[in-house]
């Protein structure tokens, strides 16, 4: 109590001092929540995959398609439990700002393979019942006010044209890392209009989507696909769903490395801010130390004098940084829409910014600590007048 | 001169040099004298004569180079640190020149601290600094922050954090050094009453022979040795 007292006091004695040390800290410890948070959006693709999930697509590149034919050959597959398709249609809503992805799915299929997208019954029936309706997250809703019943129409840019559909249902997720900023529709309705519009580009499927029996068959599986269609005029490349996200991610890689560089870096800069102003603060104080040593207190008093107030600091300004966090987090997540579909502050966060704040605190005592333990007392007491 | 008495610190050959860059510089050569319990020394002595470094000596928050010293029957050169550490808790007051209170801790709250290094429960401790701050005049002043208080009333807080273990000695470096005349004055009274009422032995540096006059045993240091003086 006594010394919980005395350092909860010293760490208030330079209100100005420990106040922008502790702004630092806030801001530092958001900015590294902030920006781990976006480390993990980037990620939430993988971490959302499911590991009963295979994708096939063309070996060469995901610009080429597969034959549609590919599909009854792959569902009477051993271990295969069902299959289904999609094409990306990369559409504008409006102005190219508005950007989120939009599947061409094989409707019957598509949803069985997707447990985790959830839609009303009623709603999912006349989605299935409508050759143009559409499926929409509820990332989407939020976004661009979209209502059962509305009319959208995207411009597209791989298939050329005005395309016209009706939304039929909002669809959420069951998982926070759920992807609910997709739109969906009927991969016929592509196909027929390719039919007519682009006869050579019909029947052709951007990706396979494959639901396993069991995870632990996914890499007999995968080879199995790639096998059949080997010397084919489309070979395959079959691979798990996390490692088809993450292929995307590494093709950002850079960018995520340096953000997370960045994010240690400001915990870093921080370390060194308050490691100066913890010097500064115990070579002011050198002759209580030292009066302290002489009335008989010990290097492990000090220890705890200075670490206590280093900590308390620390433990106060990450408190309000982690605090701050999730408003933060939400507006930020919000004011980039659809871009990052999924954006929550996740568990693993926290606690590395709480961390962050005890190794900061501990990093910033360290030095001072050692240097006041060391100190001889009529050194130490000299130092005051 | 004093009355005969079992000497409380025993100083043999004390010798003691500071290095300075790679000078070695002698501040005390060959020290040796006897302080009797209960007595009030004064050393005196100009300013660089090793007044203090001799007092810090003897107060074990110093190691001499060679000489015997021992305080209470302890040789206390051949302590360790944390046993020093633990030796001056329970033996040393201290009184400092700018009295050296904790700037953020109360008056009650500073005469309280040497006690945390006792198992002492808080209720004793409370009757214990009541008792001493009473002693020296300020129970109505416990609440305040050194920072409240005069010169005068800061070194008799100090003075009751000094006493407050009931020590073997007191040590004093020019306790009156940082006051005016009348605060000086008051702290020489409380000195002078803690040593005939209460026997304490008082070892204090002063270069005011008006401080030391207050004295019974006067030492007088010149270049780092002694000169009897009665
Ligand atoms: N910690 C120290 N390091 C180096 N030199 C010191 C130290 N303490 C005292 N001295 C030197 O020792 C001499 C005596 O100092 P001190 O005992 O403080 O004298 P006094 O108290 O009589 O004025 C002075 O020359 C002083 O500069
Ligand atoms: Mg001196």
């Amino acid at each position: 109590m006594y010394y919980l007292k005395l350092i909860l006091r010293n760490a208030m004695r330079h209100k100005l001092r420990t106040g922008l040390t502790v702004l630092g800290i806030v801001v530092a410890i958001l900015a590294f929540g902030l920006l781990r948070t976006v480390v993990d959006a980037w990620y939430h693709g993988s971490d959302a995959a499911s590991k009963t999930r295979l994708i096939t697509r063309n070996s060469i590149s995901l610009v080429f398609s597969m034959p549609l034919t590919y599909s009854s050959k792959i569902r009477q597959m051993e271990g295969v439990k069902a299959v289904s398709h999609a094409n990306w249609f990369g559409g504008v809503y409006v102005t190219e700002k508005n950007f989120f992805p939009q599947f061409a799915v094989q409707a019957s299929t598509y949803f069985d393979l997707y447990p985790e997208y959830l839609v009303p019954p009623g709603q999912m029936r006349d989605f299935q019942r409508d050759r143009k309706g559409a499926l929409v997250g509820r990332k989407l809703v939020d976004a661009y006010g979209f209502k059962v019943g509305d009319q959208v129409s995207l411009r597209g840019t791989i298939f050329p044209g005005t395309w016209e559909f009706v939304v039929r249902g909002i669809y959420d997720g069951t998982e926070k890392n759920t992807d609910t900023a997709q739109f969906f529709f009927h991969w016929d309705y592509l196909n027929e209009t390719m039919k007519r519009t682009a006869p050579r580009r019909a029947n052709s499927v951007g990706v396979y989507v494959i639901s396993l029996a069991s995870a632990d068959r996914a890499a007999e599986v995968a080879a199995t696909v790639d096998h059949e269609f080997r010397n084919s005029l489309a070979e395959t490349l079959t691979e798990t769903e996390q490692a088809f996200q993450l292929g995307f991610v590494s093709m950002t890689e850079a960018i995520v490395v340096a953000i997370k560089i960045v994010s240690f870096l400001v915990i870093f800069i921080i370390m060194a801010v308050m490691a100066n102003t913890m010097a500064m603060t115990v070579r002011e104080r050198m002759a209580e130390y030292a009066t302290l040593k002489a009335l008989g207190f010990g290097p492990g008093h000090l220890t705890l004098l200075i670490f206590g107030e280093s900590l308390a600091i620390a433990a106060f300004g990450s408190a309000l940084g982690i605090a701050l966090t999730f408003p933060v987090a939400d507006k930020f997540g919000k004011a980039m829409g659809t871009l990052f579909p999924v954006f929550y502050v996740n568990s693993e966060t926290l606690i590395m910014q709480m961390c962050a704040g005890l190794i900061v605190g501990a990093v910033a005592a360290l030095l001072p600590c050692v240097r006041a333990a060391n100190m001889r007392i009529v050194d130490g007491l000299r130092s005051v007048g | 001169m004093s009355q005969i008495a079992q000497p409380v610190v025993e100083i043999r050959n004390l010798a003691k040099s500071y290095r300075r860059g790679d000078q070695v510089v002698s501040v005390l050569t060959n020290i040796t004298f006897d302080i009797a319990a209960g007595d009030y020394v004064a050393l005196m002595g100009p300013s660089g004569s090793g007044k203090s470094t001799l007092l810090n000596l003897i107060a074990g928050i110093d190691k001499p180079d060679s000489g015997v010293l021992r305080v209470g029957g302890i040789d206390i050169t051949s302590l360790g640190e944390a046993e020093l550490a633990n030796w001056r808790s329970r033996n040393v007051g201290f009184i400092f020149q700018f009295y050296n209170l904790m700037p953020v801790l109360t008056a009650f709250e500073n005469v309280e601290l040497p006690l945390l290094l006792t198992d002492l429960p808080s209720r004793e401790r409370a009757d214990h600094v009541n008792a001493a701050l009473s002693m020296v005049g300020l129970a109505d002043r416990m609440e305040h922050f050194p920072s409240e208080l005069s010169g005068g009333q800061q070194q008799r807080v100090a003075i009751a954090r000094a006493i407050i273990t009931d020590p073997t000695i007191l040590v004093a470096d020019e306790p009156t050094g940082d006051l005016d005349r009348v605060s000086a004055e008051d702290v020489l009274n409380m000195l002078g009453q803690l040593n005939r009422e209460l026997g304490k032995t008082i070892i204090m540096v002063t270069h005011d022979p008006h401080s030391a006059a207050n004295a019974h045993t006067v030492q007088h240091l010149d270049k780092g040795e002694l000169r009897i003086e009665n």
